[in-house]
């Protein structure tokens, strides 16, 4: 079982919050739970609204995973935030492009580049 | 075609069972020296089939069991069989989870998944038992 360990790295750059996942594989049903609660908290809790998700480390993603990061996305809009993406490896672009999400989510090359989208 | 069963395990229809059979599997590969390359796909693949199975197969009921089986076929094709005990689906019927009026719903992407990162995806008739397959480097 996954614990509940912070699964997200949080850091602030000027007014922009970038969260960097921790795990290599958001695979498992557990992981992919934890992980989206500490997404979600970031708006609900937080209230943040401009924010950027770094997938640096992340090498595969399910599709469970992929539908917290729409359920986040939805959140992020209704709050009148933007979220952006970056960093994602050419096996996750993958993903995301085989699924057509490219056209649903604001994906840059890295960090920097999705800063500069806000 | 020469093939060798690798894993074959049943397993009551519960998610850290399967998470737990998933690492088994997982481990099996390994030994048996399938790719570092290959080991991410086969396990998303791995992943969205138990899954599947599980949750909409057999609805998250214990008394009902997912079959497994790894085999290794020809020396370097790995084949999965996922069986469940639900009535079964039409995989034509699923929606596209690409069409642009689906493309915000949260699920419903685990086949396309598979089937862009198997060389192989096929379901029976009654569409309860899935089989995929993928053609991998196997490291002596």
């Amino acid at each position: 079982m996954a614990s509940d360990a912070t699964r997200l790295d949080v850091q602030t750059v000027d007014d922009v919050t970038v969260a960097r996942f921790v795990d290599h594989r958001i695979l498992d049903e557990a992981v992919i739970q934890v992980v989206g609660d500490q997404m979600y908290r970031l708006v609900d809790d937080h209230g943040l609204k401009k924010i950027v998700l770094d997938f640096q480390s992340v090498e595969h993603l399910s599709s469970a995973a992929l539908g917290k990061l729409i359920n986040m996305k939805k959140k992020v809009d209704a709050s009148g935030g933007q979220l952006g993406m970056c960093n994602l490896r050419p096996d996750l672009l993958k993903i995301f492009k085989v699924t057509k999400l490219t056209k649903v989510f604001d994906i840059h090359k890295n960090v920097e580049q999705a800063l500069k989208a806000f | 075609m020469p093939e060798t069963v690798l894993y074959t395990h049943s397993f009551a229809s519960d998610l850290h069972e399967s998470a737990t059979v998933q690492q088994q599997i997982m481990d099996i590969w390994l030994k048996n020296g399938v790719s570092d390359g290959d080991l991410p796909d086969l396990q998303l693949a791995l992943e969205e089939g138990l899954a599947n199975a599980v949750k909409h197969g057999n609805q998250l009921d214990p008394a009902k069991q997912v079959k497994v089986e790894c085999q290794l076929l020809d020396a370097c094709m790995i084949r999965v069989t996922i069986e469940d005990e639900g009535s079964g689906f039409d995989p034509e019927e699923v929606p596209d989870p690409t069409d642009f009026e689906n493309l915000d719903k949260p699920s419903g992407r685990g086949i396309v998944l598979m089937r862009a990162f198997m060389d192989e995806v096929l379901y029976n008739d009654r569409g309860n038992q899935l089989t995929f397959c993928k053609r991998c480097s196997i490291n002596a």
